[in-house]
Parts: structure tokens; C-alpha cells; sequence
């Protein structure tokens, strides 16, 4: 009988737990059943006689408990213990159905599994380009997006402040399906390291030269003073032309996008912000949490999008 | 306050203080619901302030509600009641002058720290630490003046009311200490002393015991007073008095794992949160089949007494809340009815339907007696009262039932592919019609409450015009 006794407690608070459970239950019962009974006999009206006290002038009949109430104090008592018998709650006794929410939570995604897998799964050999010219693949993709990658991406997947607009041209790690597989399954994490140490006066020189690489108004002088501190600094990863580089998730500068541009703040400052602070953008990992055969429908989803443009 | 109306034996003072406060905060309260509802419908409401934002204002709104409004209704009614039922004058008249000031105190402290952003993040405990020290010591002086009035009374029995208002404010005292217990780390600032899933179940042990001795046990010492008196009836059972104030509040301290149902909550602290939950029902209802019993020979009276009207109504919201909360701590409908508005409105169809209403329908009667007049201003105006605040009741919670089994059915639905058939915003949307219904109701409640200002003012300014007539003290 090892299976209804779980060790979640100390032998002595699962006995405590158990003594003071039926210790309460039994004083609520014989409360109600040490007064089961008057021996009091109603008056015409159907009340019995006072108690003989009276408080500011209110007296009190001494009427018995309705019967009605009694019976149904008595089936919620009953009805506990039944469920103390069955289910977890006299300490660490494990009731007679060894139920517990996890066990409950993992049948119920035991199941789900084992209706929905081969839902997906019939998509899963289909190429991702195939797959999101699929009109009803597609459908169920979208409800996917929709309550898993919309709450950072957009309903309409336009992105938002420091979150990647999935319905441009414009890739971080690349818009191929292996990319966009890569980065469901794996997740990324892009780092912009901070370049305080640089100073004011090369930070500034920098954003000049960073608003004319997107050919955006900037300060011509200071613009070519950073273009040397750009070739050695910044060129490693954004290459020496800016257009960035999708093998470390390092931004195009060149093209006018801007990831961390915050609402209501100009380009420059979103710039200069970056380069003081860094930048660290996350995309957690998906394939453990929604699953592969989702992942694969998720990357097709994200494929699609460009194809309604 | 004329010296005319200086009972010769009662100190009513206090009383009258309460009693008057009791409708200042309560339009007070009631505004912000009503304002925060607004906010539902209408976020941009908020002005884009953080003072005014929704998180602050939304404790600010409990608070007022439960413990400013609720809580000087509790102080002026058991005040009021312990000396007539004891025959004796209240322990300590300076001890009571304090306790009014200093819960006052406490109240503006809560309007200035929770707009500005303090909070201990524990629901309906949100105040920091200083003015927890306060309340505690305005809550053990509370004890003093209440149990040593009980001591000195002149009668050979505690009478009932007083069972419930002491048992109310002993353990009040425990939960609000217990809960509240933190290191001080600036000086509004601390931190619980209890880490994770305890911290959790400390605070709904307090939280549930909030309602079930702040909002019930004390509140039906109001009715056991108020509910015969108005009715000019003998109370009907001494017996199921006993029977369902012990059991009532032995089985309320069992009943706040029901909060925290599929959580990290052991799987045995929620089943016996859930199985307490549902032997409650039974001690509730002893308060409401005494009270309702209690009229049996006196319904006629209810054509033309708009105040027992408001007693009458107040139990049958209590009876149908305290069946409904068994039933909403049922795991399987708990799986339901959790996080959704449903929850919110349980508590009004509590807060509303019963506290407030029994409340109200006990101040008309307690206050033309303090200000030494026999009936208030207008009694049309408490007829029109009662419908304001019964259509508000109900429109609220019919929008929030609708609303709450709306969104726990949408957020459950899923498509043949088992993926969610609605995102949480479509959930949001679709309750949009249900917010505006709530705000309605709200709005009922307060045009009441501001005619029961109307009322009371009218009723205290003709009181003071009958002493210039007549310089006699008048008592009730």
C-alpha cells in the first residue's frame, strides 16, 4: 500500500495534519449534533418559548435547528471525509485514488499528445516554402503564432520595440527555413556590447557616421572622423559597408531599420543609447516548449508572410 | 456635535463619528470602483499618470472600501451595540477617541502612500509598515475598549451580536499581524518574513479570513442587532446561533488554500482548503435562515420600510454569495471560474449585495437614534436608495458572471489541432459590453450613496434645529 502515502510531509506534521483535520471536522459534527434536539414544544404560532433573556429588548426563541439545514450540514461533512478518502489531504495518506494535479497535468498533455502529434506530424515531411502555400496548414500555423509568438512579435507580426518585424526583408540571423529553423528550435541571443569606454566625443563621432551609412541627415565632420573608429571597432561585425553580418545576428545599418528605436525617440539618440548601454535581445527557444512538429509549422507561418506582401 | 444630544449613561459619541464616516468613505470608496470601472472600458481614463493608473488606484479601492467604509460601519455599530446590549457605557472614552483618529489616520495614510506607489504587493494588505504598526495599535485598543466594555456589562448574558464582533475583531487582529509580519528595509519599504508558497498561503489565510471575519463575522453582528430591532422580532433560534458561530468560525480558518488551487500549493493543503470550503456552507447559512426566520410575523412591515427592505435583501445576497463560494472551491469549477471576473463578482455580489446593504439598512435605523430624532429626513429617499443600490447589485453581477464564464470558456476552447481556438486579447475584447454593464451598476450605487448623504445631512441639520427649539436632551 506504499502507493497511497507519498513523503511530501515529516511523519510528525502528516500525523498533525491528519489529528487536526478530523479533530475540527468531528467538533463541527458534534456541535451540530450535541444540539440536534429541544425539548422545548412550539406555540401556536409554531415558535417555541424564549430563552428567558432579552439584550436592548431583543428576546430569543429557542426554535430547532431546521431539519433541512441539518441534513445538509450533515452530506457536506459526509461529503468531505468521502473526498478525504479519495483524494490527497489527510497528510501525506495519498487518498485511494493516488490522483494529484501533476499526475492530472501530465495525463491530460499525455492525451493531447497522442490526438493532436499526428495532426502536425502529416506536415512535417512537407519542405517549408511548400508548406506555406498550404491554405489550411497555414490556418492552424497562424493560431500557433497567434498565442505563442504574438505577445512579443504583434498579432501582425510587425514586431515592436526591441522585437523583430518578421514581415519585412530585413533578417537578423536570415529568413531561409533553415535559418528560421534554427533560431525556433535553438532561440538567439544577440549582444551589442556597450562602448562607453570609447568617450563622449567617439560616440558622437560614431552616431554621425551610423545616420550615414542609412543616408540620413548627419553631421558630415564628425561622420568621417568615426568612419576610423568604425573600421576598427564596429566593421568586425557590422562589415566594413554596415550591412551586418547574419552569422553573429549583427544589424544591417545601411537599410534605415531600427530595432531599438523606442517611441517617440529620434534615430540618433536610439543610436547613441546603443552604443553607451549595448543591447541584448532574446528570442527563447521554442522546440521544448511548443513542441518540433509546431516549430516546423511556426517556420513555414513565418515564411508565408512574405508572400502576402 | 451639541451637547444636547450627550446620551446621559452611552458614550455616542464615538459612535456618531463612525457612523458619519461610514458614509463619507463610502462614496469615497465607491467612486474610485466606479472610476476604475470606467478605466476597464475606457483605459485612456488613466490620464497616463502613474498616480492614477489602474494598480494604484485599484488597492486604493479595497482599502476604502473594505476597511474605511466597511471598517468605521463595523467600529460605529459595535460600539453602539455592546452598550446597549451590555447596559454599560464603553470601557474608555479617550481609548475610543483614539481608536477613531487613529483609524482615520490610517485611512488617509492608505489615500497618500498607494496612489504614490508604496505597496507590500499582498492583496488587502497593501499598506507598508509604519502604518501597520498603526493599525495594529489602533486594532489591540479596539480589543481593549470592546472586551472590557463586555467585562463591566450590567446583563447576566453576552448577547449574540456581541459573540460575532468580538470573535471579528480577536481574530482580525491575529490575521492582520501574522500576515503583516516583515523586516523594515527603508521606511517604506520591508520585505515578508515568509518566503514563496508559505508567503502565499499566509497571505490567503489572511486574505479569506479578511473576508470571513472582517466582511461576515463582524457584519453579522450588525445583523443580529440591527435585522430584530427593525423588525421588532424576537430573534428566531438561540440555538442555531450557537451552532453556527462556532462553526462558523472554526471552519473559516481552514478555508484560504481554496485561493491557490492548482498552484504550487502542496496537493493535501488544497483538498482541505476546498473540502472546509464546502462544510462552510452550512454555518453561513445558519446566519441567514436566523435573520430571515426572524421575520416570519413581520413581512408585512417590508411595504413600508425601505430600511428593512435593505436588511432583507443584504441576507438574501448573503445567502446566495456564501453558496456560491463552496460551489467557486470546487477544484473542477475553480478550474473555471479562477482568474476570470467571475471572482470579481462573487466579492461584489459580498461587498454590495450583502456588507454594504446591511450596513446602509443599519445606519438608517442607527442614525436618526444618535442625532435624537426618531425616523431619518425621508423615507421615500431610502426607498429610492434601496432600488438604486439593488438594481446596481444585480446589474453588476449578472455583467460579471456573463463575463467571467465567457472568458474561462474561451480560454479552454481549443480547434480540432488542439491549438487555442481564441488569444487572451479576443478575451478582453469580448468582455468589453460586460465592463459597461458593471459601470452602470456602479454608478447606481453611488447616485444611492449620494442620496444618503443628502438624507443623512438633512437628518442631522433638523436634529440640531429641534435642540435650538427644545434644549432637552433627547435620547433614543
Amino acid at each position: 500500500m506504499n502507493y497511497l502515502w507519498n513523503d511530501s510531509l515529516s511523519g510528525f506534521w502528516s500525523a498533525w495534519v491528519i489529528v487536526i483535520t478530523l479533530g475540527s471536522i468531528g467538533f463541527a459534527f458534534w456541535l451540530l449534533y450535541a444540539n440536534r434536539r429541544t425539548d422545548k414544544t412550539p406555540d401556536a404560532e409554531g415558535n417555541v418559548e424564549t430563552t428567558g433573556h432579552a439584550a436592548d429588548g431583543i428576546e430569543e426563541y429557542d426554535n430547532p435547528l431546521p431539519r433541512w439545514w441539518f441534513q445538509l450540514y450533515v452530506a457536506t461533512v459526509v461529503f468531505a471525509l468521502g473526498y478525504l478518502l479519495l483524494y490527497p489531504g489527510l497528510g501525506n495518506f495519498a487518498g485511494v485514488l493516488g490522483w494529484t494535479q501533476e499526475g492530472q497535468w501530465e495525463e491530460e498533455v499525455a492525451e493531447a499528445e497522442e490526438r493532436f502529434t499526428p495532426i502536425f506530424a502529416q506536415y512535417e515531411e512537407i519542405p517549408i516554402p511548400d508548406l506555406a502555400e498550404d491554405e489550411e496548414a497555414m490556418r492552424v500555423a497562424e493560431r500557433i503564432y497567434l498565442n505563442n509568438c504574438a505577445v512579443c512579435h504583434g498579432s501582425n507580426a510587425r514586431g515592436g520595440y526591441g522585437f523583430p518585424n518578421l514581415t519585412d526583408d530585413n533578417w537578423l540571423y536570415g529568413g531561409e527555413p533553415e535559418a528560421l529553423l534554427t533560431t525556433l528550435h535553438q532561440g538567439r541571443n544577440g549582444l551589442m556590447p556597450s562602448w562607453q569606454q570609447l568617450g563622449a566625443n567617439n560616440i558622437e563621432n560614431l552616431t554621425q557616421h551610423v545616420l550615414a551609412l542609412s543616408d540620413l541627415e548627419h553631421e558630415e565632420e564628425r561622420a568621417d572622423q568615426g568612419a576610423a573608429v568604425y573600421a576598427s571597432v564596429c566593421a568586425a561585425c557590422h562589415m566594413p559597408d554596415g550591412t551586418g553580418n547574419q552569422a553573429l545576428g549583427a544589424p544591417n545599418l545601411t537599410n534605415d531599420i531600427w530595432l531599438y528605436q523606442a517611441p517617440g525617440q529620434s534615430v540618433a539618440d536610439s543610436i547613441r543609447q546603443t552604443l553607451r548601454n549595448g543591447r541584448n535581445g532574446h528570442m527563447p527557444a521554442q522546440a521544448s516548449y511548443i513542441g518540433e512538429e509546431r516549430v516546423h509549422l511556426v517556420a513555414a507561418y513565418v515564411y508565408s508572410l512574405r508572400l502576402e506582401e | 456635535m451639541s451637547t444636547a444630544l450627550e446620551h446621559p449613561t452611552y458614550n455616542y459619541t464615538v459612535v456618531r463619528q463612525f457612523a458619519i464616516m461610514t458614509v463619507v468613505w463610502g462614496i469615497v470608496g465607491m467612486l474610485l470602483g466606479v472610476v476604475l470601472a470606467a478605466q476597464l472600458v475606457w483605459p485612456e481614463l488613466n490620464l497616463g499618470l502613474p498616480w492614477t493608473s489602474f494598480g494604484r488606484l485599484r488597492p486604493l479601492h479595497t482599502n476604502a472600501v473594505i476597511f474605511a467604509f466597511g471598517g468605521s460601519a463595523l467600529f460605529a455599530t459595535s460600539y453602539y451595540v455592546v452598550q446597549r446590549t451590555c447596559q454599560t457605557r464603553l470601557f474608555s472614552d479617550k481609548l475610543a477617541a483614539f481608536t477613531f483618529w487613529g483609524w482615520q489616520a490610517v485611512i488617509l495614510s492608505a489615500v497618500i502612500s498607494l496612489p504614490l506607489g508604496y505597496t507590500t504587493t499582498k492583496e488587502y494588505a497593501e499598506l507598508e509598515w509604519p502604518i501597520n504598526i498603526l493599525i495594529a495599535a489602533v486594532w489591540i485598543s479596539y480589543a481593549i475598549v470592546f472586551l472590557m466594555t463586555i467585562k463591566l456589562r450590567k446583563t447576566s448574558h453576552i448577547y449574540v451580536a456581541n459573540w460575532f464582533f468580538a470573535a471579528f475583531i480577536l481574530t482580525v487582529a491575529v490575521l492582520h499581524i501574522v500576515n503583516n509580519a516583515a523586516i523594515p528595509v527603508t521606511a517604506m519599504y520591508s520585505t515578508s518574513i515568509y518566503a514563496g508558497t508559505i508567503d502565499a498561503m499566509v497571505q490567503w489565510w489572511y486574505g479569506h479570513n479578511a473576508v470571513g471575519f472582517f466582511l461576515t463575522a463582524g457584519f453579522l453582528g450588525m445583523m443580529y442587532y440591527f435585522v430584530p430591532k427593525q423588525a421588532e422580532r424576537p430573534i428566531y433560534s438561540y440555538r442555531l446561533s450557537i451552532v453556527h458561530f462556532w462553526a462558523l468560525i472554526m471552519v473559516y480558518m481552514w478555508a484560504g488554500p481554496h485561493h491557490l488551487h492548482y498552484t504550487a500549493l502542496p496537493n493535501w493543503a488544497q483538498s482541505l482548503g476546498m473540502i472546509m470550503s464546502i462544510i462552510l456552507l452550512a454555518p453561513s447559512w445558519g446566519g441567514m435562515i436566523n435573520g430571515m426566520m426572524t421575520l416570519s410575523g413581520a413581512w408585512h412591515k417590508l411595504r413600508t420600510d425601505p430600511t428593512l427592505r435593505f436588511l432583507v435583501v443584504a441576507l438574501s445576497f448573503y445567502g446566495m454569495s456564501t453558496f456560491e463560494g463552496p460551489m467557486m472551491a470546487v477544484k473542477t469549477v475553480n478550474a473555471l471560474s479562477h482568474y476570470t471576473d467571475w471572482t470579481i463578482g462573487h466579492v461584489h455580489a459580498g461587498a454590495l449585495g450583502w456588507v454594504a446593504m446591511i450596513t446602509i439598512g443599519s445606519m438608517y435605523h442607527l442614525i436618526p437614534r444618535l442625532f435624537g430624532r426618531t425616523e431619518m429626513h425621508s423615507v421615500n429617499l431610502i426607498a429610492v436608495h434601496f432600488w438604486l443600490a439593488t438594481i446596481g447589485t444585480v446589474l453588476y453581477i449578472a455583467a460579471m458572471w456573463v463575463n467571467g464564464i465567457l472568458q474561462g470558456l474561451m480560454w479552454r476552447a481549443i480547434n480540432a489541432d488542439g491549438t487555442l481556438m481564441y488569444t487572451f486579447v479576443e478575451s478582453v475584447e469580448a468582455s468589453g459590453p460586460g465592463y459597461i454593464v458593471r459601470l452602470i451598476g456602479g454608478l447606481c450605487w453611488v447616485a444611492g450613496m449620494l442620496i444618503m448623504a443628502y438624507n443623512v445631512t438633512m437628518t442631522v441639520k433638523r436634529s440640531d434645529a429641534a435642540d435650538a427649539r427644545q434644549p432637552l436632551a433627547q435620547t433614543a
